[in-house]
């Protein structure tokens, strides 16, 4: 019987623990997990070998021609990111903001949330 | 002049904690100041997320960490004086600070709590040969310009060092357009967390590379290259192995110091290796009734831990001013030099005690192992220890009675 | 009015400029830089020396004595921080002792005061920190500090306040004798007329006398790197401590700086590129060991705020090169002790413009008075409390490292002569000159030079030119 497993090595990202993760799967079915001290490492080592996801977090331009921070609510696929950064360089948040204003919604399947107050 | 129980330098994520540990200890004459003209610190410049998993189970920003105490101390109503400096502090606890309403004006603090952070190591400090351009920062420079002016240092960047900051940056500068040519680490081991040299550098394919230096800085007004080059065991350059990169920026990111200069004007004996204040478990430094936490007393990785530390030295502050804070005994806390220090130093009365430290290498399958004379009071097995990941030990009260020096170590 | 024009707005063609200021004439600055004091001026020991080193007779002999001797005098007027902390040769063994013995005759034939060769207890005593191994020293209690760009900042600054213009960024490209005077050009195509010329531009004052003709000298430059230390250090030492000259050169020395600092340097090695101020490893290296053997312990490097390289006017005949010729005035040659001799050659200038013919007539409305720059932080709390309360940017501490307000830096950007950079507003305040080197204040300073001079953020530079800070905004 042909054996289709395949090994990864990651360093999960979700703390900064920074756990060294053994993932075994094959095709997009993980086998198994080791190396995590917690759950998130596991969920983030299943994504890591299936579909790949982040947070992106950057700034939005605001009215005044300063600038404010910004983040995707959700994580995002990976290979989004760029996409991603498109959107969030292409709009201009009017003032004031407040820390959760959706400040561009339906972003690679989630929203472009403000993470700063201002004005 | 003016009278106040508590002052605290700094409104920074530890200013911030500490301020709330006291009030819900029941100070209420207190005071933070911050030079800044807003609260929260460095957190206002790192827009990434990744804060406050340990604090709030879940990722948040800077901002929006420093968001969460900035709210309490409003509700709490905390005085806070924005835009003032903390020029002096004696060792009788007059605090001395500039703004632009009140002019020069000094308080006599029964305690002061210490939250001044850390600053980045200038690069003056490397020595680096050649010219002197424009272009060149601190990590946390550009992450100031980019993060909150919105301005772009510069399009080809190559980083200097791999502390969390430039690592961070590296990603940043690519999201916004700059390419990213190397991080280059003095050291075999990277000084930024394992996570950051995944998510910042493997995922947009930016080579780290370890046992490199820049040695040569080239362009007369603005940056136009470095050369980098391999260096020895002994971190010296081997020659034959330079290489030029164009760039027009170079950040640095070679590490933290604590900002102790106002720590040092009260008298107060700094650890030569954390670059802070000697504290005991509470915080409380050599000086009676002046504690230190946050990245002042050392620099931390993670900011839930500077939290952390900050209620601990807000509660004894409490203490202190309420004539509770009575040493009982004093236990001492050595390292091994494989383990490089501690905090606290030292222990003052019963309870158990949670001591931080780091290591001085990369070290695999080793113990950590606690001796109180020729007892081991504490031993844990670690699959690997690296200088950028600060540990907690946590002893119990129990364990430390009787116990008149402590030696950290690592043993196989 | 008689028109002078000045090249080069290093301390030289400062305090020229500024000793022209006392008469009633146009005088005219021009500096190929974007600021004054960008040459050897920026970059070097910064001591005023007793005038022991240089040959009997010679013209560095005679205006270095001189110098030193109004030193005090002038940095007092131009409010420039001055400290006479004297200054120490010291001597490891019999040749050395040798050689201290001769420097010590020669400079009281120099007529230096108070010269004195001193055994170790005396010199441990004086300077506890300096290596055991040294066996006797020459003490020159006239030996004294002073901060060169400072000097050159408040010279020329005053020198404006008195009428003198300054026009940055020319560099003269040609120079013709006309019938109705000399007509300077720069390379972009603007002219100015002056019927006197004074040549003070440093490493290409060989360059600029060959414009008219005078190809009687040749000037190179010569790479001094220093290595400066922070505040914690400066106490290390509190005179000037040099090496025995040998055949191999003056040595490196340490030093105390009147801000406080430790100043260690320079290396010394002949160049032929006159723009090539990199510092370089082998002389960083070179320059920290030899340091070390000084003090007992070694000297603190771990400390370094900063290193940096001079480029020193080193002229070919052995001498400064002062003279005259149909009103084309040189001050060339100027390396060390230029600095110490700064106010005498200012002098001697005059005297040979006099004799040139020019006709000076005292300015009624002259003020020899520059109001000192660092009074605010040097103030008492009441003192600067008034200050704030009348200009509350005083209050406001943008540097932190070195304590700046906001009032300190609009003043450097609005006095003479005005910073335009953020190195000209770091000489002038000390603003991001400390240990964090202008990562914290860096983008503050940028936005008070954008915003007082009317220009964009983004056109903000480090030290004029294409030394842009950034390159444009984010999105």
């Amino acid at each position: 019987m042909a054996d289709n497993t395949k090994t990864r090595e990651l360093t999960c990202i979700v703390c900064p623990r920074g756990c060294n993760l053994t993932v075994k799967y094959e095709g997009k079915n993980v086998l198994s997990v080791e190396g995590n001290i917690c759950p998130r490492g596991e969920k983030y080592a299943e994504d890591e070998v299936i579909c790949p996801r982040r947070t992106v977090t950057s700034t939005v331009k605001t009215e005044d021609g300063g600038v404010v921070a910004v983040k995707t609510r959700e994580t995002i696929e990976k290979e989004k990111m760029f996409e991603c950064m498109e959107k969030i360089n292409s709009v201009v948040a009017s003032l004031p903001v407040k820390i959760g204003d959706v400040i561009l919604s339906d972003v690679c399947g989630t929203d472009i949330i403000a993470t700063q107050n201002r004005g | 002049m003016l009278t106040k129980e508590l002052v605290i330098i700094g409104g920074g994520p530890a200013g911030m904690s500490a301020a709330i540990a006291a009030y819900e200890d029941g100070i209420r004459d207190l005071l933070i100041i911050e030079r800044d003209d807003s609260l929260g610190g460095i957190l206002q410049q790192c827009i990434h997320n990744g804060f406050g998993l340990h604090r709030f189970g879940e990722e948040l920003t800077g901002p929006e960490y420093a968001w969460r105490y900035e709210k309490r101390v409003r509700e709490l109503n905390i005085p806070v004086m924005l835009s003032t400096m903390v020029l002096d502090i004696t060792e009788d606890k007059v605090v001395t600070a500039t703004n632009s309403s009140e002019g020069i004006f000094q308080i006599k603090a029964k305690a002061i709590i210490l939250a001044m952070g850390c600053r980045e190591r200038p690069k003056g400090a490397l020595n680096i040969a050649g010219h002197r351009p424009s272009g060149i920062y601190s990590a946390g420079m550009a992450q100031k310009l980019v993060n909150m002016k919105g301005f772009m240092p510069g399009k080809n960047v190559v980083i200097l060092g791999s502390g969390d900051i430039g690592l961070i940056m590296a990603r940043r500068m690519t999201l916004e357009g700059a390419k990213v040519h190397a991080v280059c680490e003095l050291m075999p081991y990277s000084g930024g967390l394992a996570r950051n040299i995944e998510q910042c550098l493997n995922d947009f394919d930016i080579p780290l590379k370890l046992s490199h230096t820049v040695v040569n800085i080239h362009g007369k007004e603005r940056l136009e290259g470095v050369t980098i080059a391999k260096v020895d065991e002994r971190r010296r350059p081997v020659e034959g192995t330079e290489e030029f990169i164009a760039c027009d920026t170079l950040l640095l990111s070679v590490g933290l110091i604590p900002e102790n200069e106002l720590t040092k004007s009260a008298g107060v004996t700094l650890d030569r290796v954390t670059g802070g204040a000697l504290v005991d478990q509470n915080r409380q430094t050599e000086i009676e009734g002046i504690f230190s936490c946050g990245n002042v007393l050392h620099v931390h990785d993670l900011v839930d831990y500077v939290s952390e530390e900050a209620e601990i030295a807000g509660r004894g502050a409490a203490a202190y001013i309420r004539g509770e804070l009575v040493p009982t005994k004093n236990t001492t806390i050595k390292t091994d030099g494989k383990i490089r220090y501690t905090v606290p130093e030292r222990i003052t009365s019963d309870g158990d005690v949670s001591v931080y430290f780091r290591v001085s290498d990369v070290f695999r399958d080793k113990k950590v192992t606690v001796r109180s004379g020729d007892t081991i009071i504490y031993q844990k097995k670690h699959l690997k220890l690296a200088p950028g990941e600060m540990e907690c030990v946590k002893l119990t009260a129990d364990k430390l009675r009787g116990a008149n020096e402590l030696v950290f170590g690592l043993e196989d | 009015m008689k028109k002078v024009a000045i090249i080069g707005s290093g301390v030289i063609g400062a305090m020229i400029a500024r000793e022209l200021s006392r008469y009633e004439l146009e005088v005219t600055v021009f500096e190929k830089e974007s600021d004054v004091a960008m040459g050897a001026t920026r970059a070097n020991s910064a001591i005023v020396h007793a005038g022991f080193d240089a040959k009997e007779g010679s013209m560095k002999a005679k205006m270095n004595v001189a110098g030193s001797f109004m030193m005090e005098q002038v940095c007092s007027e131009l409010g420039v921080k001055y400290v006479r902390n004297g200054s120490l040769v010291i001597g490891f063994n019999d040749e050395d002792r040798a050689e201290l013995e001769r420097l010590c005759a020669r400079g009281k034939s120099n007529g230096v005061e108070g010269l004195r060769v001193i055994e170790k207890t005396e010199l441990k005593a004086l300077e506890p920190n300096i290596s055991d191994n040294a066996t006797c020293a020459l003490h020159a209690p006239t030996g004294a500090i002073v901060c060169p760009y400072e000097l050159c900042i408040a010279s020329i600054g005053n020198a404006m306040d008195n009428g003198v213009k300054l026009i940055l960024d020319f560099e003269v490209a040609s120079i013709e004798r006309t019938e109705k005077g000399f007509v300077l050009s720069s390379g972009d195509g603007r002219r100015a007329m002056a019927d006197y010329v004074i040549n003070a531009a440093g490493i290409y004052s060989d360059k600029i006398a060959k414009m008219t003709g005078d190809n009687s000298f040749e000037v190179h430059p010569r790479r001094g790197e220093y290595v400066l230390l922070d505040r914690e250090c400066g106490s290390t030492v509190s005179h000037t401590i040099f090496r025995t000259p040998s055949k191999m050169g003056k040595g490196i020395l340490v030093t105390p700086t009147v801000d406080g600092n430790l100043l260690t340097g320079p290396t010394s090695v002949d160049m032929e590129d006159k723009e090539d101020k990199s510092t370089t490893a082998q002389g960083l290296a070179k320059l920290m060991g030899e340091a070390c053997e000084n003090i007992e312990g070694g000297v603190a490097y771990g400390k370094t705020i900063t290193s940096f390289c001079g480029l020193r006017a080193v002229g070919n005949t052995g001498d400064f090169i002062i003279n005259e010729k149909a009103g084309f005035v040189n001050a060339a040659g100027i390396e060390s002790p230029g600095l110490s001799s700064a106010p005498a050659i200012a002098l001697y200038v005059r005297e040979l413009l006099e004799n040139a013919g020019l006709e000076l007539i005292s300015k009624k409305t002259f003020n020899p008075i520059r109001e000192p720059k660092h009074r605010f932080r040097e103030a008492s709390i009441e003192e600067k409390n008034e200050i704030i309360a009348r200009d509350p940017a005083y209050g406001r501490i943008i540097c932190r490292c070195e304590t700046i307000s906001e009032g300190e830096i609009l003043d450097a950007i609005r006095s003479n002569p005005p910073a335009r950079d953020i190195d000209g507003v770091k000489r002038r305040t000390r603003a991001g000159m400390g240990r964090c080197q202008g990562g914290f204040c860096g983008p503050y300073v940028m936005e008070l030079i954008a915003k007082e001079r009317g220009i964009e953020f983004e056109k903000v530079t480090k030290a004029g030119g294409n030394s842009t800070m950034v390159i444009g905004k984010t999105k």
